[in-house]
C-alpha cells in the first residue's frame, strides 16, 4: 500500500507533462497553420481589392463600353474606356515574345534532353535560368538601349519606342520558362519508349519528335502555358521600351501601351483615391488578373493530371 | 540520298540547331553583360556608391537607393522568412490530405503566378492606405514579402519532402514529439534546401521594381531611410529614373548601378545554388 | 554541420544590421557638430517642368543645411496641389497658376498659400531631327492636331498641309496632372485641359524626348529646359505669333515676342509649413538662387526687382501666419 503512493505520483506526474506536452503541439500546430492560412488572406485580399475599386469603376463606366470600345483616354476631355487598345498592347508585346521564346525554348529542351551529353546539360541548365534571374529593369535598358537602335538601323521607320524591341527582349527571358520545364517533362518520359523507338532504327531526330515531344506533350504545354502568363504579366520591359500610347493595332514598329504600363503610368502620376482615374487602374488590373488566373489555373490541372501519369 | 541517309542527315543538322539555340542563350546572356559593362564599369568608384542622386550625371551616385535596397531587404528577410518557413511546414507536416490542404495548395501555385504589380496594387491598397503606413520602407517590404511567399512556401516543403522518412521514422522511435522530431530534426536536414530558397526569392525581391513604384518610391530620394516608416528609394527604381534621362551621362550611370545589381543578385544566386549543392551532396 | 550554417548566416545579419546602424549613427553626428545647423523634412512636389529648378535648388541647399532632408516628387501640377492641398506637401510646383477648384480645396483643408513667381519658360514645339518638312507652324495647326476633335481623324501630316508626307504623326505630350498640359491646351486650344486623347502622354519629360528623338515622325511640346538639355537630339520650331515666326530663347521670352506659349513658372508654399524654420530657410534661399540656377538648367530668370518683390511678399507672409 505505502509504496503506490510514490507510484501513483509518479504517475499523475507522467500524466500532466504529457498533457501538457499535448497542449504545447496543439499550440504549434495552430500557429504554423495559422501561417499558411496567411496565402489564403492574400488571395482574399487581391480579389477584394481588385473587384471592390472595380465594381465601383463598373457602376460608372459600362462594361459593354469597356469591352468594345476601340479608344482608352479615360484621363482627357473625350472619355473612352475601352480596354481593347490595352489588351491589344499586352496581347501583341507576349505573343512577339513567343515566337521568339517558343522555337529556341524548345530546341534547347529537346537538345540537352535527348542529344547532349550529361555534363554539358548539368552545366548549361543553371547558366540558362540565370538568363531569368536578371532583374527586368536590366532588360528594359537593354531593349531600350541596344535593340532598338539596332533594329533602327534595319528599318529606319521604326519608332523609338515600339512592341517589336520590347517583344523580343521578353522573349530571351522567358526562354528559360520554357527550355526547363520541357525539359524536366521531356526527361521524365521512361527511357524504354526511347529504346524501343531506338529498336526500330529511328534516328534521335525522329524519336524526339514522334515519340518523346509527344508524351511530354502535357509538361511541354504547361511550360508554353507560364511562360504566356509571364509575358502578359511583365512590366518594366514593356513600360520602359513598348510606350505609352494605348493603341489598337497589330503594328510592331509603333508605340503601344500594355495594361501593365498603363498601371505604372498612373501610378507615378498623383491619381486623387477614390477618383475614376484612380479606379481605372483597378480595372485594368482585375483583367490582367482575370486572364493570369485563368492560365494558371489550366496549367495547374494539367500538371496534376501529368503528374498522376507517371506516377 | 536514300531515306536512311536523308534521315541521318537532318538529325545532324537538328543537333546543330540544337547546338545553336542553347548558345543563343548564353551568347546572349554573354552579351547583354558584356555591354553593360563596358558602358558602366569606368562609372564605377567609392564615390559613385556614396553619391546621392543628382542632376549633374557625373555627380550622381547610388547610395540612397543601395540604402533603400538594404533596408528593403532586411525588413523582407524578416517578415517573409518565420511566414514561408511556417506554412511550409504545416502544410508538409501536420496537413491531412483534405479539401482544405488541397485548397491551400492550389492557392499557393496560383499565387506564384499573379504578376508583381498585382501585387503591387494590394500593398497600394492596404498597407499604404488602409493601414495609413503611407509610402514607407515597411509598406514596400510587406507587399514584396507577400510577393515572394509562395517560393519559399514551395521551397520549404520541396527541402523538407527530401528529408529521408528513416528519420522521422527513428525520431518518433525514440519517442519524440512530433514538434520535437521537426525541430531537431528535420529542419536542421533541410536547412540547406530552405536557405537556397530563401535566398532565390530575395534574390527576386532586390531586383522588383513595378510592386514599389505603384506602392510610391519616390525617384528623387536624397537621404538613406532612418527608420521603416521613411520613405526611399531603390536600385531598380534608381536605374528605371536614369535610363528615362536621355542625356549620355545617366545612360552611363544606369550601366554602373546595373552592374552592382546584377554583381548582388548574382552572389546571392551563385550562395543558394553552393548550399543547394552542398545540401543534395549530403544526401546522395 | 547545421549549427555552423546557422552560425554563418546569423553573423551575416548581424553584420549587415550593423553597418545599417553604423551609417545612420553616422548621419547622426553630422548634425550636432555644425552650430547653425536646420533639421527638418521638406516635401516637395508637383510640375516636371519645374522640377529641375527645384531640385537644383535642392541639391545647393544641401552644401549650406545638410540635414534638411529635402524630397522632391514629380506628379505634375495637378497631382501636387492635390498633395497640397491636403496638407501632404510643404511646396508646390507648378507650370501654371492654381485654379479655382484647387483654391477650392485648400480652403476645405484651412490651408493658406502664397504664390512666387520664380522663373520664365517657353513651351518648344519640337519635331525629329530628321523631319525636314516642317519649318514653322501657326496657332491655327497646332489648334487642329491637338484639339478634342482630332482625336482618331487627324491622323497624318498631309492632313494639316497637303505638300507635307502622307505619314502618321506621332504625338508626344505632358499628360493631364502637368501644368505644362494645361498651359499647352489654354494656349492652343482655348480651352485648359481639352485636348485629343491618343497621344503618347507622360509626365516624365525624359520619355518625351526620348520618344521624339526616335521616331522620325514625331511631334511633342513641353518646357524649353528639356529641349535645351537635349538640343542635340531634337529640332525646335518656331511658332507664328500672329506677326512673324518666333523661336524661343531667352531674349524672345523675356520680351514677350514668343506669343503665346511664353509662362510663369510657379512655386506654392502653405501657410502650415512657414512654422518650420528649415521650410522658410529653404524659400529665401529658393528665391535668392532661383535666377541664376533656372539659367543653369535652361530657363529664362526674372528681372531681379521681380525677385525681391517675391522676397517681400514672402516675408510678409511668413509675419501673418506666425
Amino acid at each position: 500500500m505505502k509504496n503506490q503512493v510514490p507510484f501513483l505520483r509518479c504517475l499523475i506526474y507522467l500524466y500532466k507533462k504529457a498533457t501538457m506536452r499535448k497542449v504545447k503541439e496543439l499550440i504549434i500546430e495552430k500557429s504554423l497553420l495559422s501561417s499558411a492560412l496567411i496565402t489564403i488572406l492574400v488571395t482574399v485580399g487581391i480579389i477584394m481589392v481588385l473587384s471592390i475599386e472595380a465594381v465601383q469603376f463598373f457602376s460608372e463606366v459600362s462594361i459593354v463600353d469597356f469591352f468594345t470600345d476601340t479608344q482608352w483616354t479615360p484621363l482627357f476631355t473625350e472619355k473612352h474606356f475601352g480596354i481593347l487598345p490595352l489588351l491589344s498592347g499586352t496581347l501583341l508585346t507576349s505573343f512577339i515574345a513567343i515566337s521568339v521564346a517558343l522555337p529556341i525554348g524548345l530546341t534547347i529542351s529537346i537538345y540537352l534532353s535527348e542529344y547532349a551529353p550529361k555534363s554539358f546539360r548539368k552545366s548549361v541548365k543553371p547558366l540558362l535560368e540565370l538568363l531569368a534571374a536578371v532583374p527586368t529593369v536590366v532588360y528594359g535598358f537593354f531593349a531600350l538601349v541596344v535593340v532598338t537602335p539596332f533594329l533602327q538601323e534595319l528599318y529606319p521607320n521604326l519608332s523609338g519606342f515600339n512592341s517589336l524591341s520590347a517583344g523580343i527582349v521578353m522573349g530571351i527571358m522567358i526562354i528559360p520558362y520554357i527550355s526547363s520545364i520541357s525539359e524536366d517533362a521531356l526527361h521524365a518520359v521512361p527511357s524504354s519508349l526511347r529504346e524501343a523507338s531506338f529498336g526500330m532504327g529511328a534516328t534521335k531526330l525522329q524519336t524526339a519528335f514522334k515519340v518523346i515531344v509527344p508524351a511530354a506533350s502535357s509538361g511541354i504545354i504547361v511550360s508554353i502555358i507560364l511562360a504566356i502568363s509571364r509575358a502578359i504579366g511583365e512590366t518594366m520591359i514593356v513600360a520602359i521600351a513598348a510606350g505609352q500610347q494605348p493603341r489598337l493595332t497589330l503594328d510592331p514598329t509603333v508605340p503601344v501601351e500594355t495594361i501593365t504600363a498603363y498601371i505604372v503610368q498612373v501610378s507615378l502620376g498623383d491619381v486623387q483615391h477614390g477618383s475614376l482615374e484612380y479606379r481605372t487602374i483597378f480595372a485594368a488590373g482585375i483583367t490582367l488578373f482575370v486572364f493570369t488566373f485563368l492560365l494558371n489555373t489550366i496549367s495547374y490541372r494539367i500538371r496534376k493530371k501529368y503528374q498522376e501519369k507517371y506516377e | 540520298m536514300n531515306s536512311i541517309q536523308k534521315n541521318r542527315w537532318k538529325d545532324q543538322a537538328f543537333k546543330a540547331w540544337g547546338i545553336l539555340c542553347t548558345l543563343i542563350g548564353l551568347v546572349l546572356l554573354v552579351v547583354f553583360i558584356g555591354d553593360i559593362f563596358i558602358d558602366g564599369i569606368q562609372r564605377i568608384d567609392w564615390s559613385f556608391i556614396t553619391s546621392l542622386p543628382s542632376r549633374k550625371a557625373e555627380k550622381s551616385g547610388i547610395y540612397t537607393a543601395l540604402m533603400g535596397s538594404i533596408w528593403i531587404l532586411l525588413l523582407t528577410t524578416i517578415i517573409s522568412f518565420p511566414i514561408g518557413v511556417a506554412a511550409g511546414i504545416y502544410l508538409e507536416e501536420y496537413a491531412k490530405k483534405n479539401k482544405l490542404s488541397g485548397l491551400l495548395e492550389i492557392n499557393i501555385s496560383n499565387l506564384a503566378g499573379v504578376p508583381s504589380i498585382i501585387y503591387g496594387l494590394l500593398g497600394l491598397e492596404v498597407f499604404v492606405r488602409i493601414m495609413n503606413l503611407g509610402a514607407s520602407v515597411l509598406a514596400g517590404s510587406l507587399t514584396l514579402s507577400l510577393l515572394i511567399l509562395p517560393i519559399i512556401i514551395v521551397a520549404t516543403r520541396e527541402a523538407i519532402k527530401a528529408v529521408p522518412s528513416s528519420i522521422k521514422d527513428a525520431s518518433f522511435a525514440l519517442g519524440a514529439s512530433k514538434w520535437q522530431t521537426i525541430w531537431h530534426q528535420i529542419l536542421p536536414a533541410s536547412g540547406g534546401g530552405i536557405l537556397t530558397g530563401v535566398i532565390l526569392a530575395l534574390s527576386r525581391a532586390v531586383g522588383e521594381t513595378a510592386p514599389l513604384i505603384v506602392v510610391g518610391a519616390l525617384a528623387y530620394v536624397p537621404f538613406a531611410p532612418s527608420n521603416p516608416m521613411d520613405e526611399f528609394s531603390v536600385l531598380p527604381i534608381q536605374i528605371f529614373n536614369w535610363i528615362s534621362r536621355p542625356q549620355h551621362g545617366f545612360i552611363e550611370n544606369a550601366a554602373a548601378a546595373i552592374i552592382i545589381l546584377l554583381g548582388i543578385t548574382f552572389i546571392m544566386n551563385g550562395i543558394a545554388v553552393y548550399f543547394r549543392n552542398k545540401w543534395q551532396k549530403k544526401w546522395k | 554541420m547545421n549549427y555552423k550554417m546557422k552560425k554563418i548566416v546569423t553573423s551575416i545579419a548581424l553584420a549587415l544590421i550593423i553597418v545599417a546602424c553604423g551609417e545612420k549613427k553616422e548621419n547622426n553626428e553630422g548634425a550636432q557638430n555644425d552650430s547653425a545647423a536646420l533639421s527638418g523634412t521638406i516635401k516637395v512636389d508637383g510640375s516636371s517642368t519645374v522640377f529641375p529648378i527645384t531640385e537644383a535648388v535642392a541639391e545647393e541647399f544641401r552644401t549650406v543645411q545638410p540635414d534638411v532632408k529635402v524630397t522632391v516628387g514629380v506628379s505634375g501640377t495637378g497631382g501636387g496641389f492635390q498633395k497640397f492641398s491636403r496638407g501632404e506637401t510643404n511646396l508646390s510646383n507648378a507650370s501654371r497658376p492654381i485654379k479655382d477648384k484647387e483654391i477650392a480645396a485648400c480652403a476645405e483643408n484651412n490651408i493658406k498659400y502664397l504664390e512666387l513667381e520664380v522663373a520664365y519658360d517657353g513651351l518648344a514645339v519640337l519635331v525629329n531631327p530628321e523631319n525636314d518638312w516642317v519649318d514653322s507652324f501657326t496657332v491655327e495647326e497646332l489648334k487642329m492636331i491637338w484639339e478634342p476633335a482630332a482625336q482618331g481623324k487627324i491622323m497624318k501630316w498631309n492632313q494639316i498641309r497637303a505638300e507635307w508626307p502622307n505619314e502618321e504623326i506621332h504625338l508626344f505630350g505632358p499628360g493631364v496632372a502637368s501644368g505644362t498640359y494645361d498651359y499647352f491646351t489654354e494656349a492652343i486650344v482655348g480651352k485648359s485641359g481639352s485636348s485629343r486623347g491618343d497621344f503618347t502622354a507622360s509626365e516624365d519629360d525624359h520619355v518625351l524626348v526620348q520618344g521624339i528623338a526616335g521616331d522620325k515622325f514625331s511631334l511633342g511640346f513641353f518646357g524649353l529646359a528639356y529641349y535645351t538639355e537635349n538640343a542635340d537630339k531634337l529640332t525646335l520650331i518656331g511658332v507664328h505669333n500672329g506677326t512673324e515666326v518666333v523661336k524661343p530663347s531667352l531674349e524672345t521670352v523675356k520680351n514677350g515676342t514668343y506669343k503665346p506659349l511664353s509662362r510663369p513658372l510657379f512655386v506654392y508654399v502653405n501657410s502650415t509649413s512657414v512654422a518650420f524654420p528649415e521650410v522658410v530657410e529653404f524659400v529665401n534661399f529658393y528665391i535668392d538662387n532661383a535666377g541664376e540656377l533656372a539659367k543653369d538648367v535652361g530657363y529664362i530668370p526674372l528681372p531681379a526687382e521681380n525677385y525681391a518683390q517675391q522676397k517681400e511678399n514672402f516675408r510678409t507672409f511668413v509675419e501673418s501666419n506666425k
